[in-house]
């Protein structure tokens, strides 16, 4: 770290301004030093820089309680430091100068003055190079707190994680009591909220949709022969577009006018068609309902068959390239 | 034999929307029952009269234009006329809840005779009372907030509207629950038991007229409506703000 610093302030030193070849008329009366401002200013960069470097120590530590308050209380710290910090600056450190006229941009003449304006506006600090130092290390170790949140968007190179859910052959549908269901309860024209037996329901592969059709009105893909046992059906509860839980069950009262039955999802209308295996009929979803397959044991209650057709919830770079394991 | 008894069934069915001609378009044919006439031969003359064209002879459903109505009961019966759903100009048009042109001896009657066709269920009695308000609006936004939204003011699924239970009453709203109508699902005692049932009508009931205690209630469209006249609001404040500072610094 001290290499560091030794590195900033060898390479701010090396970028100083080429000497004038005739000092020309000053156009910023000189002001006296002001030393207790630039204390004021150092120790406030130095309180931002410390904020600013705890937001990703309280976003690493997980046992901590209220971590969310806290990190904002960090983050808004390290601004209300930094804004302080501008303010003594400008207030106390920096001589103002009003200019009658616009700001000349145009003539070189004139650019030469407004540069020699800022140049002479900065006269008064004593200890230059330590306060850009101390401001770029309070810019850094925000810009370093902003990024931070970037790591909660998921795993960047490691997503086998993602294709991971809790179901495999055997394990039983249970209700939100923890009750196992049994087929001959699942009836047409309603549909159940299912989770596996023994498994973290929190986890994104866990909840199920569960539905009954006519085994007649299925028209499932081949490949799903023996899927939906009495025309059971299940599907993954989390929508492929943004990850919401599909709490909508359209189903027609009267088939032969009415739209036919599908899942739809309450955030953004992608609706599935359960019939052929969760295919979006409507809305922004790019993917269909993942289905489980189902079997139904001797004692008349539902088991998984295997895992979902496809990944669970929204979609990421390659989701179709591998299924989902348990 | 076999042939002429197809053409017979062929015939029957032609002639039964013939026979019936004048489906309701604006209103509704009433039937003069004469005194002594049961409820269910009164009820079976106005659904001659009203419902047959959709429905088929003794409620059996035709195809492509009414479902069968044996064993509904008098449940889905009650609810479909008490809500003005019933009879609809077009069978392909979602029902929507209109102004009942049957009288209430009429309703009862054809309520009496859709039961006598297969039994089925009959019109529960929720007794929203013993309910509880906080539990009823913990279920009505895990069961019903999503189509209806959890100030029960209606909104959309695909391809339908949700209504909003505005003017639905009790009985409405727990016949509803049960039945399912039109395109909602219908939830049985096992997701939905009565106890919990009668907790929903209370909150159902109680969302109409909300205790607004932060003040102005924006329709109860919800928290981003809110948040955005929170927005337009400090935004004009910050204009004029602007505007005041300006003007100063000027003179």
């Amino acid at each position: 770290m001290r290499w560091l610093v030794a590195l900033v302030v060898l390479v701010l030193g090396r970028m100083r301004r080429r000497p004038r070849l005739e000092e020309p008329e000053r156009l910023v009366p000189t002001g006296a030093p002001d030393r207790r401002a630039e204390n004021i200013v150092l120790l406030l960069f130095g309180a931002a820089t410390v904020c600013a470097i705890a937001v990703p120590v309280v976003y690493v530590w997980d046992a901590i309680p209220n971590q969310t308050q806290f990190l904002g209380l960090a983050l808004g710290l390290a601004l209300a430091c930094i804004s302080a910090a501008c303010i003594v600056i400008a207030k106390r450190l920096v001589v103002t100068e009003e200019l009658e006229e616009e700001y000349g941009l145009t003539h070189p003449d004139e650019e030469e003055a407004v540069e020699q304006l800022v140049d002479e506006s900065g006269d008064r600090f004593t200890r230059k190079r330590l306060l850009v130092v101390a401001g770029a290390g309070a810019g850094t170790a925000l810009g370093a707190a902003m990024l931070t949140p970037a790591a909660s968007l998921g795993p960047v190179f490691e997503m086998s994680s993602l294709y991971k859910t809790p179901w495999r052959r055997g394990v039983r549908l249970v209700d939100e009591a923890g009750r196992v269901f049994l087929a001959d309860e699942i009836e047409e024209g309603t549909f159940y909220t299912a989770y596996p037996e023994h498994a973290q329901r929190e986890q994104m592969g866990a909840p199920l949709v569960v539905v009954r059709l006519k085994p007649a009105e299925l028209r499932l893909p081949d490949a799903r022969y023996g899927w939906a046992p009495g025309g059971i059906l299940a599907y993954s509860k989390i929508c492929t577009h943004a990850g919401c839980a599909i709490a909508l069950y359209r189903k027609p009262t009267f088939a032969p006018v009415e739209p036919k039955p599908a899942l739809v999802c309450p955030c953004h209308y992608s609706t599935f068609d359960v019939a052929d295996g969760g295919s979006v009929l409507f809305g922004p979803a790019g993917r269909p309902l993942p289905q489980l397959p189902l079997l139904v044991d001797p004692a008349g209650q539902l088991r998984a068959a295997g895992n979902f057709s496809g990944a669970v919830g929204p979609s990421w770079w390659g989701v179709r390239r591998h299924g989902p394991r348990s | 034999m076999r042939r002429a008894l197809v053409m017979c069934v062929a015939l029957g069915l032609l002639a039964v929307p013939a026979a019936a001609a004048d489906p309701p378009q604006s209103g509704v044919t009433h039937v003069h029952a004469a005194p002594g006439t049961s409820p269910v031969d009164w009820g079976a003359q106005l659904f001659g009269a009203n419902c047959v064209t959709c429905h088929g002879p003794n409620g059996r459903g035709l195809d492509s234009r009414g479902p069968s109505l044996r064993g509904v009961g008098a449940r889905a019966a009650d609810f479909y006329l008490r809500t003005g759903y019933m009879p609809l100009d077009d069978p392909g048009n979602e029902p929507q809840r209109s102004r009942v042109l049957f009288s209430k001896g009429e309703l009862a009657a054809l309520v009496e005779y859709v039961a006598s066709l297969g039994g089925g269920p009959r019109i529960p009695r929720p007794q929203p009372g013993q309910g509880g308000l906080a539990k009823g609006q913990e279920l009505f936004t895990e069961h019903c907030a999503g189509c209806h939204q959890v100030d029960a003011k209606g909104g959309y699924v695909t391809n339908a509207v949700a209504p909003s239970l505005d003017h639905a009453s009790p009985v409405e709203i727990a016949e509803a629950v049960r039945t399912g109508p039109y395109l909602m699902p219908r939830f049985t005692g096992r997701q939905i038991s009565d106890a919990q049932l009668n907790s929903i009508i209370r909150y159902v009931s109680y969302a109409r007229h909300p205790d607004d205690r932060g003040g102005w209630a924006l329709g109860h469209i919800g928290p981003v409506p809110e948040g955005l006249v929170t927005w337009f609001i400090g935004i004009v404040l910050l204009i004029a703000t602007c505007a005041v500072i300006g003007k100063r610094i000027e003179s």
